[in-house]
């Protein structure tokens, strides 16, 4: 009993330790090798499943998606000032599949063209001379942009 | 025929209402500063993205407009004041001030702001008016140049172009060497930077007129610095330069460098035409 409560213990700090040094885990794809044909991403970046919930925390989180900054979104409209650079997203799921809504969010320039105000949310094509601190780091995890996706979704 | 344009127009306008686009075009307004009218539309320069420029007042809130308008309510006005009692302010070591050399500002500084960035032949590159305060005073003072945004150097700044309230900006680009920092300057304007990999064009020529979050896009002049920001107080053309770019999550660069110097030069010429409203009053 008292082991396994060890064991346990060791791997929930192997969990802590990888998220923290952003240990890829099994079935994560870095950005460099996530695949965009026909404005799609078939399989899930993280590899794992995405979760609403959290997809709709991180939507509207300022240091994370900040998908209001410039988008409209009814669902949300207690959240004040939305703002209106990219299309509203009512109903976007009507619109895309979730393949292609995950091929937006990664890097909308791979789907729309390289003139889009739009930030690749998961890939490394950035601008230059970025912060120090964030070089080679995406504006979101990979989970965090399953979570987006995921919440994308349920906008119908 | 006139029946279904009124319609789509109504249809148009109901969609924009529901969008929450009430606001996304400048506002028809005028300006007026102390019973001097303000220029804050014109025609765009021949080779301009746009056909007119619109001085950022137009984009702002009623009140915040409200408070440019009126120079007693205008919390950049006691600046402008400190800038006086700078530019009479003897410093250095050959006991000079401003004043010792250049008289009364109202008519030696009349105008004049509204003509930097010009060249400098002696430095073989763009001067503004931060840089030729200091030039003026290790120079002609004997007195230490004031560094960036420190030791009244955006007051002094803000008095002198006060004194072209009113004056529409416009720079010689046939000086010296000025066009190819033009040229640079309209680079830098359309590289994108950071993290979130944004270029100044992507959101005052992309986005103009558009909302992010509560902040209405304007089209980025900078007639009106140095201005009083609501969120930041007294902010110098450079620190927003520097604030746009570091908004990107990208290194920003020194002030006074020459990419911000270049691109002070390219963006000034962007608002030609447009009044200088120093100290303007922003969000």
């Amino acid at each position: 009993m008292k082991s396994g409560r060890t064991i346990l213990g060791a791997f929930a700090g192997g969990i802590a330790l990888a998220v923290a040094f952003g240990v890829a885990s099994a079935g994560e794809m870095a950005p460099g090798d996530i695949k965009i044909e026909d404005n799609m991403v078939a399989m899930s970046v993280s590899g794992a499943d995405g979760n609403a919930e959290e997809g709709a925390a991180a939507f509207k989180n300022r240091g994370l998606g900040n998908c209001l900054a410039c988008h409209v979104n009814s669902a949300m409209s207690k959240e004040l000032f939305q703002g209106n650079i990219g299309p509203s997203l009512d109903g976007v799921a009507e619109r895309y599949k979730p393949e292609e809504l995950r091929a937006i969010v990664v890097n909308s320039k791979a789907v729309f063209g390289d003139e889009t105000v739009m930030p690749g949310f998961y890939s490394l094509d950035v601008g230059k001379h970025v912060r120090e601190d964030l070089v080679g780091k995406t504006i979101l995890t990979s989970q965090q942009v399953e979570d987006i996706v995921a919440y994308l979704t349920t906008l119908k | 025929m006139k029946r279904t344009v009124i319609a789509a127009a109504m249809a148009l306008g109901a969609l924009a209402m529901s969008a929450g686009w009430a606001n996304a075009d400048p506002v028809d307004d005028e300006l007026e500063i102390d019973g001097v009218k303000m220029i804050t539309r014109a025609k765009a320069p021949e080779g301009h993205p746009f056909d007119e420029v619109y001085s950022g007042w137009l984009f702002r809130e009623a009140d915040t407009r409200a408070m440019e308008a009126d120079s007693i309510e205008n919390p950049a006005m006691t600046a402008v004041d400190d800038g006086e009692a700078m530019w009479n302010k003897v410093e250095g070591t050959a006991g000079k001030s401003c004043a010792s050399c250049h008289g009364n500002a109202s008519e030696s500084m009349k105008d004049v702001g509204a003509h930097f960035p010009k060249w400098d032949a002696s430095t073989n590159k763009p001067i503004n008016v931060e840089l030729q305060i200091n030039k003026c005073r290790t120079e002609q003072m004997g007195a230490e140049a004031l560094p960036f945004d420190k030791g009244g150097q955006q007051e002094l700044t803000t008095y002198i172009k006060y004194q072209s309230l009113g004056t529409p900006v416009s720079i010689d680009l046939s000086q010296g060497e000025m066009q190819k920092w033009w040229d640079q300057g309209k680079e830098l304007y359309y590289t994108r930077t950071g993290q979130l990999n944004l270029s100044c064009a992507s959101c005052h020529e992309v986005g103009m007129g558009k909302m992010i979050r509560a902040d209405h896009l304007s089209q980025g002049q900078v007639n009106g610095f140095p201005l009083y920001r609501l969120k930041s107080g007294l902010t110098s053309v450079h620190n927003r330069f520097r604030g746009c770019i570091r908004d990107t999550r990208a290194e920003m660069p020194k002030a006074f460098s020459d990419e911000l110097m270049a691109l002070e030069v390219y963006v000034t010429w962007r608002g030609t035409g447009l009044s200088v409203e120093t100290p303007a009053v922003r969000h």
